[in-house]
Order: structure tokens, then sequence, then C-alpha cells
């Protein structure tokens, strides 16, 4: 089932026939095509080599491709100025206070930190760690360390936030709460979000839209819709639709791997 | 600080030291006695002790040269380590030109080219040709070190002042010379010792008594079999070596522990 019932409203990001050999000859992304609405939420599925991670990182401008376009049609054609990325891991700096960590994207731009501060207040409060302001990345949790990660990228009030496989090293309970609260800063804040990932049961859980991705060459296999309304609790991950939809996305990735 | 690290066991990690060091003086002295071994063989800790007294004067004049040539070329090797690893970390081309000359310096000993630069200096400047000496062997385990730490930033975040669109100079301050400090202190550490240790072979170098640090009060107490007095100097040198690796192992612990433990009592 291909998701062609977009919007008529131009997509947030459009990608055609991207494609990004590595000098070694691997070829990490061969045509490529996808397009993101503004506000939706996208995860990116795959095997590990199948140029998920390359492809977020395309889209951030970190990576340039080979071939291909990327276009932004509902950002007047150039990539948004602010952009949020969060890591794997939560990639902070480990000599600064959480506030100072929380501070970086504005203090880049020469944002003096009394200016800053509501917004840094803010964020952290949306995350929930104001009191942890002081703190130390060392004194944290991993998942804290992830939260803090977060308000970071959100700091900018980003229209765009990519995430490269953010709760994989966390345990599974802290993982759920992360996604729900996740899924509860978007609904509130409505910025588009591309999540890669290599769980199935999150992607089906968190997103929209899956898209499918096989590896050798990387490219996308299939885009699977996930009808199910937000805001979604406990009560989806126990659903008849959650388990189909899980099935569906699974078959597709055994599909693309044993080519 | 650790749960485990009672005021008993940090009470005892200072004793048992001490301990074990008034044990074998105490040896060492009875051994001397009971054996009547000669003091120009091998003095008692007490006639060292006597010997200390009574050099006092010119002893701590000499640990006065020494230690003021060790601390400038330690300051000094800081400051050029530190600054050229800097300047490698803007441009490969320039540590690439450089580098191997670096590595040069370093691996030539310092006593093959101590005659040549106090031939250049001058015998009337003996002080200033053992600061160049000493900076020298101390100088590049802080560029080595440095240089490394700079490289060595995590590679996310450097994507993420990328993604933010960071300046040269942002990343230099705000992210590679943080990254890079653990590194550079632990190159301060090892330079700290070596500045010393250059000092003193430089001196024995030059000898003739041109320069008047501790090394040369060990060759001068040795020529008049003066034991008790050579052992005095070397005495004073190791208490120098162990101050100096006390106080750069101190300055590490205040300047890093502000990333983990410490900040738990600002909580408060």
């Amino acid at each position: 089932m291909t998701a062609d019932s977009a919007p008529p409203a131009p997509p947030l990001i459009s990608l055609r026939g991207i494609g990004k050999t590595y000098g070694s000859g691997t070829v990490a992304l061969a045509g490529v095509d996808a397009h993101i609405r503004r506000g939706g939420f996208v995860s990116l599925v795959g095997p590990s080599g199948c140029g998920k991670s390359t492809l977020l990182r395309i889209v951030a401008g970190l990576i340039t491709p080979d071939t291909g376009d990327l276009l932004w049609p509902a950002a007047g054609g150039a990539r948004p100025a602010d952009i949020g990325f969060v890591f794997q891991d939560p990639t902070l700096m480990p000599w600064a206070r959480v506030v100072d960590n929380v501070w970086l994207p504005l203090k880049l731009r020469g944002i003096a930190k009394v200016d800053a501060l509501p917004r840094i207040m803010n964020a952290l409060e949306r995350v929930g760690l104001v009191d942890f302001a002081r703190a130390f990345p060392r004194e944290l949790s991993g998942g804290m360390r992830m939260r803090v990660s977060i308000a970071r990228a959100l700091v900018t009030e980003p229209p765009l936030l990519l995430m490269d496989e953010p709760f994989a090293a966390l345990d599974e309970f802290t993982r759920e709460k992360l996604d729900d609260d996740l899924l509860d800063l978007w609904s509130s804040q409505r910025f588009t979000v591309v999540f890669v990932t290599h769980s199935i049961y999150e992607s089906v859980y968190l997103s929209e839209r899956v898209l499918v991705m096989g590896a050798r060459p990387g490219r996308i296999l299939s885009d699977i819709a996930i009808d199910a309304p937000y805001p979604r609790g406990r009560a989806f991950r126990e659903s008849h639709s959650y388990v189909e939809s899980c099935a569906a996305v699974g078959a597709a990735l055994r599909e693309g791997t044993a080519i | 600080m650790k749960g485990d690290d009672t005021l008993f066991a940090r009470i005892l990690r200072i004793l048992v030291p001490i301990a074990v060091g008034i044990a074998f003086l105490g040896a060492w002295e009875v051994l001397v006695r009971v054996n009547e071994i000669q003091p120009f063989v091998l003095p008692a800790p007490s006639r060292i002790w006597e010997s200390l007294v009574a050099n006092f004067g010119s002893l701590m004049a000499s640990l006065w040269v020494t230690l003021r040539v060790t601390i400038a070329a330690f300051l000094l090797a800081t400051v050029g380590g530190i600054g050229l690893a800097v300047l490698f970390s803007q441009s490969r081309h320039i540590e690439m030109a450089l580098f191997p000359y670096a590595v040069v310096l370093q691996v030539t000993p310092v006593v093959s080219i101590a005659p040549l630069i106090l031939i250049w200096v001058g015998y009337d400047n003996v002080e200033f040709a053992l600061l160049i000496l000493a900076w020298i062997v101390a100088f590049f385990p802080i560029l080595s070190n440095t240089t490394l730490g700079l490289r060595s930033a995590d590679h996310n975040l450097r994507d993420l002042f990328r993604l933010y669109g960071a300046s040269r100079w942002q990343v230099l301050t705000e992210l590679q010379l943080p990254s890079a400090l653990p590194y550079m202190l632990a190159g301060m550490k090892i330079s700290g010792g070596l500045a010393l240790i250059g000092a003193v072979v430089a001196e024995f170098v030059a000898g003739s008594g041109a320069a008047t640090g501790l090394a040369w009060r060990i060759v001068e107490a040795g020529n008049r079999l003066d034991i008790p007095r050579m052992f005095a100097a070397l005495f004073l040198l190791s208490t120098l070596g162990i101050c100096i690796f006390f106080g750069l192992t101190l300055l590490e612990r205040r300047i890093l522990s502000r990333w983990h433990e410490s900040a738990v009592k600002q909580e408060r």
C-alpha cells in the first residue's frame, strides 16, 4: 500500500533520485524518492547498512548527495535555517552544565545567555528537566541525557527535527516513555519529524508513515501509512491495527533482505 | 567522593607510605651503624640530615636555580606546545611541514645537543642554555597530547557545530580546546617531570660550575667525596620532583572534577 493520498499542499522535503556512493565504492543510496509533508512524522526503518543515517544526514545538509535533487517546496525552496538534530548518543559536552549544553545552538549564533535563558528554560521545561539545569551530563541517567539532547534540538524552535536512532541505546521502559513524550511534543508543536530507527515497533507506534529501506544498494522498498489516530497510547500498542501494521512493515523488510 | 572512601581509608593511604618510609630509613641507619660503613661509601640518614642542615644556604641557593630553570622551561613548553598544537589543528599543511621536526627534536638525546647549545649561547649565559635544553625535553609531550586532544573531539558534536553554522574560531574555542583539556593536562604532568630532568641533565653536561644548580652540587660533592652532601642534594631534587608531580595532579583534579563529582556539592 503506497500512500499516494498525499495532501495537495506542497511537501516540506522532496527527495528525487538521491544517490550517494562512498569513496570505498560502497553504494550507500541509489535513486531514493520520497516526499515528506510539513508537520508529518515519518520513520525510516531498515537493517544496518541500508543508508538510512546517510539519508538523514543528506537532509540535514551534513552530506552532499552525488546524484538527485533535494527540494524544499514548502519552505520557499531553501533548507530551513533551523534544523534540530538528535543523534543516537546524547552527544552532550561533558564540560558544560545542562543549561549551557542547551544554550549551544543559540550561543553559536551570538545570542548572549541572558537573552537566551527564557528559551533555554522553556526547552528544558518541555522535556521536564528544569530542576537539572545546573547539573553536569555525568550526573544524569541515560534517559535524562537524551532529554537534554532533545531540549537542545528544540531550543531554536526548528520546523524540522531529524532523529538518528535516538532511543536505541536506552532500556525498553525509558524508551517507551520517551516515545510518548516525543509524540506529546510533536502534537503540541507540530514540527516535522524524520525518525530513523531499526525497531519496527517503535516506527509503527510513532509515525504516520513508515518508509521501509533495504540495503545494497540503499533504497526505499515501501511506503506504509499507519492510519491510527493520535494521541496514541497503551491502547494502540495493544490494538489489532498495531499488530497488523508491525506485520506489514516486517514483511516488507523481509522481502527486501531476502533478495 | 566515592562511598567507600571513608576518613579511615584516607588516613591509612597517607600513613602507610609514611610508615614504610620511616621503617626504610630506620633499617638504613641501623645497617650503617652496625656494620660501621664509612660515610664516603654510604652515609646514614642522620649524617645526610646533618649535611643538609650544615649546607642549607648553598643547597637552597642551588635549589632555587634549578627550580627557576624548571618552572620557566615548563611554562614556555606549555605555551609553546599548546600554541603549536592549535596551529597544527588549523592547518594540515603546517602540521605536515613541521611535525617531523618536532619529532627530530624529541628523539635526539638532549645530552648530545647540550654542548652545541652551550657553545651557541655562551658559557657566560649558562642558565639560558639550561632553559633551552629543558624546554626542548618538556615541550613535546604537551604538543603531541594537545594535538591528539584537539583531533579527538566527538565527531557528532562536530557535525552539530557545522549544522548550526559555527565559525572556525567557535569550533576551536567551544569544542576542540575543551575536548583537548584532559589530554593537555596529562601532557603537562609528563612535561613537569621532564623539565626537571632536562634542567638537571643539561647542567651535568655544562659542568665546570658555570651553573650552580643542584646538579652541580652533586658533581662537586662527588669530586670531593662528600657523599652525605651528595645525598642531601639528591634528596632535595627528589622532593622537588614529587612537589611538581603533586602540584600538577592537584591542578588536573581541580579542573577536571568540575565535569563530574564536585558538581554534586554545588547542587545544594
